[in-house]
Order: structure tokens, then sequence, then C-alpha cells
């Protein structure tokens, strides 16, 4: 395959862009901050994401989705980078789609997946504990107990986890924390006995929760995929996650320097244009190259996810270190290279600075997914 | 792509596998690791083994020294899908190029769009088979990153133009036969627009060599000198005082070639060549934790850049690559390459500063490191790189 857009990628990304970029520009994020607006997202711009087969993007068309692939979530992620819009598609038409899709029974499928296409449910995946995403190091107790289990902890960073209709617990039913035996998915209400939920306002403006689970009871049939086998079907949805994040990283990226790049082109100083000193183009080809680079280790990461998932894990991890490293880059840059601008929070650059160092810690971050290469490699 | 293409191109991978496996001796299915295991062709050309005659006849013969050149001038008229299916097919094997050439990297592709019939039949074949060996007459040295400063003369005499001048840093000059040489045919012109791109015989009257003795004790690089050598005004590719459009298209596959050396170089992990001097711990981790940290973040990079080499080729089959990438691609591989011998350098500790013995195979690692510090120079500086992705790409202003 090449590394290029088909021609159906180009039109899809215009018809993404077209929509973002009209209802969805940063001021959109900036309005939802101001007025604290309770849902965190546009509803309207939801049910039209919908309606253009964006949050069945990936489901399979017999449950109402589109049946596209990884490298499609990631041109509209991209985009979405681009205007930083708040939505709901990455948090339940990538992760949780994906695992539904992957790890679902019939039932689970035909009851959820159709309603994920439909724009009506909204779901999410909760699996970190502490500070740092550390997957195997998940430790919320699952303990059998009558006719199913009883879970006891407490997640955080869960991407719109005060709205979710469905959250996607990774819990452990046996094991101790940092085995990979012993994990297992459950399909929790959060509107169960026990579950409480509080909004955490991030320094983004977008949607994160932390939920905590007080012996909260769910029946056999909450189980996703296979009890305390759930690290591969874990593997496999964090990994396509991560593919979404480097692309929505490369979007932002590129958005922040095409806006730093206008500014060296437009501001004067000394008499002259900021862009004709050297010290700042050579910065600015550095920041560009860097850009490309991550560009096609993102796209190299989705077409090995739509190859084979359970093979990507090294493209991925070279993907999302990569957007890490060059996310980070692209925001300082932009916020040096504006000067004083740069610091206002009237001036949107800041809200780049804010929603990358975000998407660095979804997921895992740079030196998480280096590491993981180095395990990877055998040194 | 359709169906059809697809299953066409899966039938050329199958055929493509199978050939290779047939046909690429046991010998050549590892990396190069000396001079020696590379050929160059040429009139005086020799091989190391016979397993790499075999091989680069055998491939000499199927068109597959340069397998996307047209049949015609003995190319294999391999599409660029196939031409990339081979490569990676290749990959997989580890199957060594068949003939390292400037004629294949540089100049064909320069002929190839602006050369006349005459010039792709006489000069591409010869290429292609590797019976001739090709150098790059660019720098002098009064003109480096300000290439287009070059004074060598061309002078107009009747049929044939007289050259004299001095070229440096021309790559192994002392071996090659033929050299693609910048000449000034116009000194009234403006500096970019007096300039020919001509082609001549090493062993024509007038023309001598002189290696120069790098830092690493190698001497890859010549002076070269040209006192009145005549060359037949036939030997001009394009047109008189346009060679600097030559000269530039051409630059783009030298930067191309460049920025791949580090991958041509490749053998084992440097994860693993590590562990060897500095050791592991009890879970296999390196006993240096700083320099893992290091390597892996080395081989981020280095996975990400293969991925962007190959979007590149992607790109300019599509249409839709930038001409300057090159420039962008060169200055990333290089200082990656750098960055890499950086590297084993201190993963080899001691051991890596040994210039002369046998069993450092007379210092084969710190010479391989010193000569990467002119990656960074040749073909146009990283600064120089730089300041083209600024200019041609960003279009900032005044660059």
């Amino acid at each position: 395959m090449a590394l290029v857009l088909t021609e159906e990628q180009s039109m899809l990304r215009d018809s993404a862009r077209g929509l973002i970029s009209d209802k969805a520009p940063v001021s959109h994020l900036r309005h939802l901050r101001d007025s604290k607006d309770p849902t965190g997202f546009s509803k309207e711009l939801w049910h039209s994401f919908a309606e253009m087969g964006f949050a069945g993007l990936l489901v399979p068309e017999e449950f109402g989705g589109s049946g596209l692939g990884f490298m499609e979530a990631g041109v509209v992620m991209e985009e979405i980078g681009r205007t930083l819009m708040p939505s709901p598609f990455l948090a339940t038409s990538v992760v949780a789609a994906s695992a539904l899709n992957r790890g679902g029974n019939a039932a689970q499928k035909s009851e959820f997946l159709p309603k994920v296409s439909n724009g009506s449910l909204l779901a999410t995946l909760a699996i970190d504990e502490g500070a740092k995403h550390r997957p195997l190091h998940t430790n919320l107790q699952a303990v059998r107990a009558g006719n199913g289990f009883k879970l006891s902890g407490a997640k955080a960073l869960v991407v719109d986890g005060h709205v979710a209709d469905l959250v996607i617990v990774a819990a452990r039913t046996a094991g101790a924390a940092g085995e990979r035996d012993g994990l297992t998915l459950f399909l929790v209400n959060p509107a169960a006995k026990g579950v409480s939920i509080e909004r955490t306002i991030m320094v983004d403006a977008h949607n994160a929760a932390r939920i905590e689970f007080a012996n909260v009871q769910v029946n056999a049939d909450s189980v996703l995929g296979e009890v305390d086998q759930g690290a591969a079907l874990l593997d496999g949805v964090l990994d396509i996650g991560r593919g979404a994040v480097a692309a929505e990283m490369v979007g932002l990226s590129d958005e922040v320097f095409n806006r730093t790049v206008e500014y060296l082109k437009n501001r004067k100083q000394f008499g002259k244009l900021i862009g004709e000193f050297q010290a700042l183009q050579h910065r600015a080809a550095e920041l560009y190259v860097d850009i490309e680079i991550t560009r096609a280790a993102t796209m190299k990461a989705l077409q090995a996810l739509d190859a084979d998932v359970a093979k990507a894990a090294s493209s991925v991890a070279v993907a999302k270190a990569r957007a890490g490293t060059t996310a980070t880059r692209a925001v300082q840059e932009g916020v040096q290279m504006h000067g004083g601008m740069g610091m206002t929070d009237q001036f949107d650059i800041g809200f780049f600075m804010k929603r990358a160092r975000v998407c660095e810690e979804l997921f895992g971050d740079a030196n998480y997914h280096t590491e993981q290469l180095a395990r990877a490699r055998g040194y | 792509m359709s169906e059809t293409e697809t299953a066409e191109l899966e039938q050329f991978r199958s055929e493509a596998r199978a050939w290779l496996d047939a046909n690429c001796p046991p010998e050549m299915r590892k990396p190069a690791t000396s001079d020696a295991d590379v050929f160059w062709g040429g009139r005086n050309a020799k091989f190391s083994s016979e397993p790499q005659r075999i091989w680069f006849e055998r491939m000499r013969d199927k068109g597959w020294t340069v397998p996307d050149w047209p049949k015609e001038y003995g190319g294999g008229g391999l599409s660029a899908a196939e031409h990339k299916v081979l490569r990676s097919e290749m990959a997989k094997m580890g199957a060594r190029p068949p003939l390292s050439s400037f004629g294949i990297w540089m100049l064909g592709p320069a002929l190839l769009k602006y050369g006349n019939e005459a010039q792709k039949k006489e000069h591409l074949p010869k290429i292609a088979a590797g019976l001739i060996r090709w150098c790059q007459g660019y720098s002098e040295p009064n003109a480096g990153s300000d290439l287009a400063s070059l004074q060598t003369r061309a002078e107009s005499d009747g049929d044939d133009f007289v050259i004299t001048g001095s070229k440096i840093w021309t790559s192994y000059a002392n071996y090659a036969d033929w050299i693609f040489c910048l000449v000034r045919t116009d000194s009234a012109a403006k500096k970019h627009d007096g300039i020919s791109f001509i082609l001549f015989d090493m062993t024509s009257k007038g023309v001598t060599t002189k290696p120069i003795l790098l830092i690493s004790g190698y001497s890859p690089f010549c002076e070269t000198f040209f006192d009145g050598v005549r060359v037949p005004k036939s030997h001009v590719v394009g047109t008189v005082n346009r060679g600097w459009d030559v000269a530039k298209y051409l630059l783009q596959h030298e930067r191309a070639m460049i920025s791949g050396m580090g991958e041509r170089g490749v053998g084992r992990p440097l994860g693993q060549i590590a562990a060897d001097s500095v050791g592991s711990d009890a879970l296999g981790k390196l006993d240096d934790s700083m320099l893992r940290g290091q390597i892996a973040t080395f081989d981020v990079d280095e996975a990400a850049l293969a991925a962007c080499a190959e979007r590149a080729v992607d790109l300019a089959k599509a249409g839709q690559a930038h001409p300057a990438f090159s420039s962008a691609m060169k200055y990333y591989g290089t200082e990656l390459n750098k960055r890499r011998y950086e590297i084993l350098m201190s993963a080899g500790g001691v051991d890596a500063l040994e210039w002369e013995s046998e069993r450092s195979k007379q210092g084969a690692r710190p010479r391989a490191w010193l000569r990467t510090k002119a990656n960074s120079i040749e073909g146009g500086t990283s600064e120089v790189m730089l300041g083209i992705v600024a200019k041609r790409i960003l279009d900032l202003p005044g660059a």
C-alpha cells in the first residue's frame, strides 16, 4: 500500500475538513470553555457527524456503520486536531467501537454498535488509574459475586466520562498489578449503583472524568471478551486509540506550524519580516521536517493497524512516540515564535499547547512508547 | 488500485521472490561490511568474490541493476509499484544491491530527463551493465555551498569545448572512467545562467586526479584538474548555459542517495551491537540506561524516517511530491546517520578507539564514524538544506 491518501480518503478528508472548519473552528472550543458548557461538546455537531457516517466510521455495515478502516479514522482525527474540536469521535467511535467490535459477542454487538453508528450512544474506555499510563498495572478489582462480579476501584482521565452512556472498564480479576494475565474488560452502565463520576476540568478544556466504583455489581453478560484474558483485546484497542491520537497530534502540529509560518511572514521587527531571519528560518525548516516524518510514521502505523492490529504494536509505538515529541516541539516553537502574543489567552496558539500536553499523556507518552520499542527489540 | 492490478502485483511479487531465491547466492544475502563487498563496475572493475560476480551478472541480465529504467536502455522496465515490490522482497531477503554506481543514482535519472536520444543510447546501457564508472565534477575549491559560483571554464573552439580548471571532493575520481561535470560556458551571464552540464572521458588528455587524505585515513575524494581538455560540444546534456537545471535535478537524486546511506549500512540492530560491549542486566536490558534511552530514541526516529522515505517515493509516483523534499530527507537522514555513529562509538567504548589492529578490522568503526561527518556536508550542507526548505517549501521571505 502506498503511503499516500487514496482518492476516496482525500474526499473523506475534504468533507471532514469542510464540516469541522466551518462549524468548529478553535473559537468553538473557546466558547464551550468560557460558557462552562455542561456537555463539553456540541450535540448538534455530533448529530451531523452521525449523519455523515463518521460516528460509525469503524463499525461494520451490518451494524449500521460505514465499515471503513483506521486510515480513514486517522484522516478524521487529523482534521479534528486542526481545530481542536471537542468530539466523542475518539472515545466512542474509535476506542469504544473497536473494543465492542473486536471483543463483543453477537448480543453485545447488536445491542451497542447500531447505537454508536446512529450517534445515540456515547461510550468510553476507563483504563488509567495512576498518574501515568500503565495498562498492565490495572488494579481495579473485580471479584466474583452472585451471577457476576463486583467492581471496586477508581479510574482517571476517562475521556467523555461524565457524558458516557457506557463505560468499558479494565479490571483485574486475577493476578497482581503488573501482570498480563488476570485482566478483564467490563461493560458498565454509569447509572449503576456505586458508580460516582467527577467531571475533571482539564487544562485543554476537553472532556475527562474520574470515576469511582464502590462494589458495583455487574452480571456475567457484562464481560467483554474473555475473563482473565483481556490483555490481548486491550492491547489492540489501546493501539487503535494510540494511532488515532497520533493522527490528531499530526493535525494539531501541522496547524500550529502553518499558523506560525504565516506569522513569520507578517510580523515585522527591526524593519524586517521576522521570517527573513535565518535563526528562525532554520528552526521552522527543522520543524517542517519533523512533522513530515511524523506524518509518514503515523500513516505507516494506521496502515499496519488496517493490515493486522495484532502485529502493529511497533509501528504504533514509533508513531505515538514521534507524535509526542513532534507536537511538543511544534507548540513550543509556535508560542515562542509568536512572542508575547503567543502567551495571551486571546490568541489561539495556547489552546494547541494545552491540547498537545493532554494528547501526549493519552494512551502513553513518548517515553512510554520509546520504552516499548526497546523492549520489543530485546535490549 | 483495482483488484486486477492488486492480483497482478501479487503475482509479480511471488515470481520476483522465487527468482531472487533461486538466483541470489547465500553470500550476497548479508550486509556489506567492507568496501570490497561493494561492486562499483567500470573498465577496471574486479569482483572480490565469485558469488559477487554471479549475483551481478544474473541481475544485469534480468535488467535489475536498474529495475525501473526502460528495457531499451538496459533496465528492467518495471512499473513504480513493481519496483517497490522488488525492493521490499530484496530487503526481506537481505540481498545486496548487485551494483553501486553514481551512474545509477545520479547521472541516469538526469539523462533520462534531459539527455537526447543519442546520449541515452550511448550511456544508459553501459551504466546498467556496469561497464562505465562515473564520477561527479561539481564542487570547486571556491565553490562549495555556493556551487553556482564555479569557475571551471569551457571555451568554445569549433565543434569542441576546451575545459580548464579544477574540481574538488570528486568521489572516486581516481577510479572513474567518465565524469559528469559542471563548467562555465558564459562568464558574462549571471552565475546561474552561464553553466553547462557536460560529459567526458577521464582518460582525455589534460585530466589528472589527486586523492585527498581525510580524517578517516581514507581517500574517497580527489582533487581533479583539467588542463585544456578537449570535449565535443555534443557531450553537453540539455541546453548550453542551462546546465544549472540539470545540476539541480541531479542534486535531488544525490540528496536522496546520501540520505539513504545510513540504511544501506545497516546490519544488526544498534541495541544488540551495544549489548555485546556494555552487557545486559538479568532482565535483558542494556547495562547502561542512558545509552539504552539514546538508542531507543534513535530507533524511533530511524523507523519514522524509513516511513517518510517510503512515503517520499510514493508521493513522487503519485505526482504529489515537492521537488525540494529531497533536501528535507537529506538533512534528516545525514544528521541521523551521524547520531547512529556517535552511539556506536559510545557503545564500543575503548574497543572502538583502535585504529590499526587486526582485531578492529583496521579501525573499521572509528573510520566509519569519521566518514559520517561528511554526510551533512557533501551534496549540500545541512544548513544549505534547511535554507532550501525555508525558501522553496515554506516560502519564507528573503531566504
